[in-house]
């Protein structure tokens, strides 16, 4: 077994060249890591030779377990074993069970956020995450034989809010993960095909997964991916299309009440003959249980007639979200299959016929994600410098704040190009106001009430004054994954009154630090070692960096600052490899950063001009 | 021309309100291919930020650049006559009664016989009104005399109206063929 682990051999003829980053497909079902070898993207996989790792947890009084092991456990310690939590990220306790019916779980409030109770503790959905992270982590780590893993792109569902975002990056963070970018689901599969160069055009995305069901409709124009519309289902996928069959099952064996054990049977069977049926015409199914020994034939043709209504309820969103994409079926340049239910012939006959051209398929449905988002994840640790790959994303859904009569003001509308930052400015509307509250929600509508509440805070200090006299500058920051944060300041007066924006669902920086450490506790790991891990390849990124700048751009500098520079960084480059303690490490990346900043300024500046160099206005 | 005109500086094109929009998202791309956070993935904290403050302050510059409106308006308050958050309305009745005949032929437009014609002809006058408003707003920005920035605001307040109609103009044709 230990063999497969080594298969690849880690040292290229230049080691130090690659960078390893990895593509993780964090998904609601299964999830997946990726990574690009020798200039070929693949998935990794675990001792027994499985790509996918089920996205279940158990948490049992002995200890926790990902992937298959709690899977098989979910029928027998169902209160402690999570499944699915991805669709609880970001949500409140009401809106999941609006959404999800009575679920086993006993829901609770720990810290202010919205945990589950299990036998090993409260665990929020974040933590979860962050264990199905860990995981894929640690797979990818025995993989490359200790080698320090430098990044990773993670993927989201296209209409991830900022609040779910936020969400999977904390959890990223929980994990020991250096996010380089949170990247749409249906944009990695477009990458993956190889969609991002050379074409432009309109491109679906039909995702049918174990669970779910998603279509998205992006436009790619001069290497920007839009995210036109989204649709979906919630609770549609590959599990339904065996649900089919069970029932076929018990029409034909004539046993209507299945015990537990013999459900889960006639479920694992159902799935078997499902795949089988991709294949071939005809699958006999044997089913034995309980002393009795039953054959069930079923047919493709038969299978098609019960799968219809489901498929053709996919294809329903599909009409759907053409429509609010403002597009028509023909204007489609490209239908990408996602997930493994699109094996199927049936969906991959309809879903041709509905959009009148053959659908991407030639790659594995069940990777494709994974494997665009390790594609992504090469190109940004810097392993193909001569890449023009640049994926620009758009705001998902509009960010606004609360005004009178319960309205929502638009402050930065949905599809702007991220990263961007807004200001808009605001007054008082009583006599001698101190204080303002500011209540920022994500939504389309114009009523608060219809749109997502992401934070409320207040601005407090404000110099008495008569209504209207005061300005107050709101400003909203999206960086490049999508994720917002939020400033005020009273400005008439000179007077400057910082707020703390307290996210109502993804974590504050202190709780992030609080639970790392708790978990460090829990795992009996080494907090310290692990923060001195971290710093040692936040300075082995810095030292590169800078090592790589200077090689092309030293003459932006004096022969003083150079040499002041590179004293630094040799400083640091000893440090890093004999410091015991994270601040050493800390305080020499700090003196490096100063050392450099009025360079990293220069190059910027230069890289600006020389984007448009030869463009000088004289000569347009 | 004065003012400083920084994003047409960034941009690399000529101080003119009549821009390539072309050339504006040719070199937006460039631009963002050197600083994009992307770009910087693997650089360090300090470096990422810079590079998310620089994408923003492009993307806001595209936004502004391509938008007529914001692109005149920013314009303007480069030449010290800033009208981006004025509360004045405009005082020229001949131009207001005009809107208002306007307001009233798009309104007769959904419940007139020939609907698809009515829609094209109403869409060639507010084309002809934005070309003329839009040549005169050209000029008056490209002068160095103050009385023409006060005129090009007027001449911004007017292009405003127009893309008014134009907008409520998409959304009845919107709602006439939707079905």
């Amino acid at each position: 077994m230990a063999l497969l682990q080594i298969a690849e051999p880690g040292q290229s003829a230049a080691p130090h060249e690659h960078k390893l980053a990895i593509g993780i497909d964090l998904g609601t079902t299964n999830s997946l890591v990726a990574t690009v070898q020798s200039g070929e993207a693949r998935t990794l996989t675990d001792v027994n030779g499985a790509a996918m790792l089920p996205s279940v947890v158990r948490y049992a009084a002995d200890g926790i377990t990902v992937g298959e092991l709690a899977a098989q456990a979910a029928t027998q310690d169902p209160v402690n074993t999570l499944i699915s939590v991805k669709r609880f990220l970001g949500k409140t306790q009401a809106e999941i069970e609006q959404s999800y019916g009575q679920l086993p779980y006993d829901f609770c409030q720990h810290d202010g956020a919205l945990a589950i109770t299990t036998a090993a503790g409260n665990i929020s959905p974040i933590t979860a995450s962050s264990d199905i992270l860990k995981a894929l982590k640690q797979r990818a780590e025995e993989s490359f034989a200790g080698q320090d893993i430098l990044g990773a792109v993670i993927t989201v569902p296209a209409y991830f809010d900022d609040a779910q975002r936020q969400s999977t990056k904390d959890a990223a963070e929980l994990a020991g993960i250096n996010v380089l970018r949170l990247l749409n689901e249906p944009t990695a599969a477009a990458v993956a095909y190889g969609l991002d160069s050379g074409q432009e055009g309109i491109i679906a995305v039909y995702d049918l997964g174990g669970g779910t069901f998603d279509i998205s409709i992006l436009r790619l124009n001069q290497g920007v991916f839009e995210v036109l519309a989204t649709g979906g289902d919630s609770s549609l996928g590959g599990d339904d299309f065996d649900s089919l069959l069970v029932d076929h099952f018990k029409r034909e064996t004539g046993v209507m009440t299945l015990s537990p054990s013999v459900l889960r049977l006639f479920i694992n069977k159902a799935k078997a003959c499902k795949e089988a049926l991709s294949q071939y015409a005809k699958v006999n199914v044997g089913l034995e249980f309980d002393d009795e020994k039953y054959t069930v034939e079923v047919t493709r043709e038969k299978f098609e007639e019960l799968a219809m209504v489901l498929v053709k309820k996919t294809l329903r969103s599909c009409r759907r979200a053409v429509k609010d994409a403002g597009i028509t079926n023909d204007e489609v340049l490209q239908v990408v299959m996602v997930g493994g239910s699109t094996r199927m012939p049936i969906v991959r006959n309809q879903v041709a016929e509905f959009f009148n051209k053959e659908p991407l398929t030639s790659i594995d449905p069940d990777r494709v994600v994974a494997l665009g988002a390790a594609l992504q994840a090469d190109v940004l640790v810097g392993n193909k410098p001569d890449s023009d790959m640049l994926l620009l994303d758009v705001l998902p859904l509009s960010l606004g704040l609360e005004t009178m009569g319960g309205l929502v003001e638009k402050i930065i509308p949905r599809n702007t190009t991220i990263p961007v930052a807004r200001a808009q400015e605001f007054t008082t509307f009583k006599d001698g106001q101190t204080a303002m509250s500011l209540h920022v929600l994500q939504g389309e509508r114009e009523l608060v009430d219809d749109c997502r509440s992401l934070a409320k805070f207040s601005l407090k200090g404000i110099p008495p004054m008569a209504a209207g006299a005061a300005h107050i500058r709101v400003t909203f920051k999206v960086d490049a994954d999508g994720l917002l944060s939020v400033s005020a300041m009273e400005k008439s007066t000179g007077v400057q009154a910082e707020i703390q924006v307290k996210p109502s669902f993804g974590l504050s920086d202190d709780q992030v630090a609080n639970m790392l450490k708790e978990s460090m506790t829990n795992a009996k790991d080494d907090m310290q070692a692990r923060m001195l891990k971290e710093q040692q390849v936040e300075a082995l990124r810095v030292i590169e960096a800078l090592y790589a700048s200077l090689a092309t751009d030293s003459a932006l500098l004096a022969e003083h600052e150079l040499t002041n520079l590179n004293a630094e960084i040799a400083k640091l480059v000893t440090v890093r490899e004999t410091a015991t303690e994270p601040n050493q490490i800390k305080a020499a990346i700090e003196k490096v950063d100063n050392a450099s900043s009025k360079f990293a300024e220069l190059r910027m500046d230069a890289s600006i001009k020389k984007a448009l160099q030869g463009q000088s206005v004289d000569n347009v | 021309m004065v003012g400083i005109m920084r994003y047409f500086e960034l941009f690399a094109i000529p101080v003119d309100y009549n821009v390539d929009l072309a050339k504006v998202t040719k070199n937006y791309l460039e631009l963002q291919r050197a600083v994009h956070p992307d770009r910087h993935a693997n650089a360090s904290s300090r470096d990422k930020l810079l590079a998310v403050q620089n994408t923003a302050e492009i993307n806001d510059a595209l936004q502004i650049l391509k938008h007529p409106v914001k692109r005149a308006e920013y314009m303007l308050s480069e030449l010290g006559v800033d009208i981006r958050a004025e509360q004045q309305t405009l005082q020229d009745p001949l131009f207001l009664m005009q809107q208002m005949e306007l307001r009233e032929e798009l309104e007769e437009l959904s419940t007139s016989d020939d609907p698809d014609t009515a829609i094209a002809q109403f869409e060639k006058q507010i084309k002809q009104l934005d070309s003329q408003y839009s040549a005169q707003l050209a000029e008056q920005l490209a002068s160095n005399d103050e009385q023409q920035w006060q005129l090009a605001a007027d001449s911004i307040r007017k292009l405003k109206f127009v893309y008014k109609l134009r907008d409520e103009l998409e959304r009845i044709e919107d709602s006439l063929f939707d079905d």
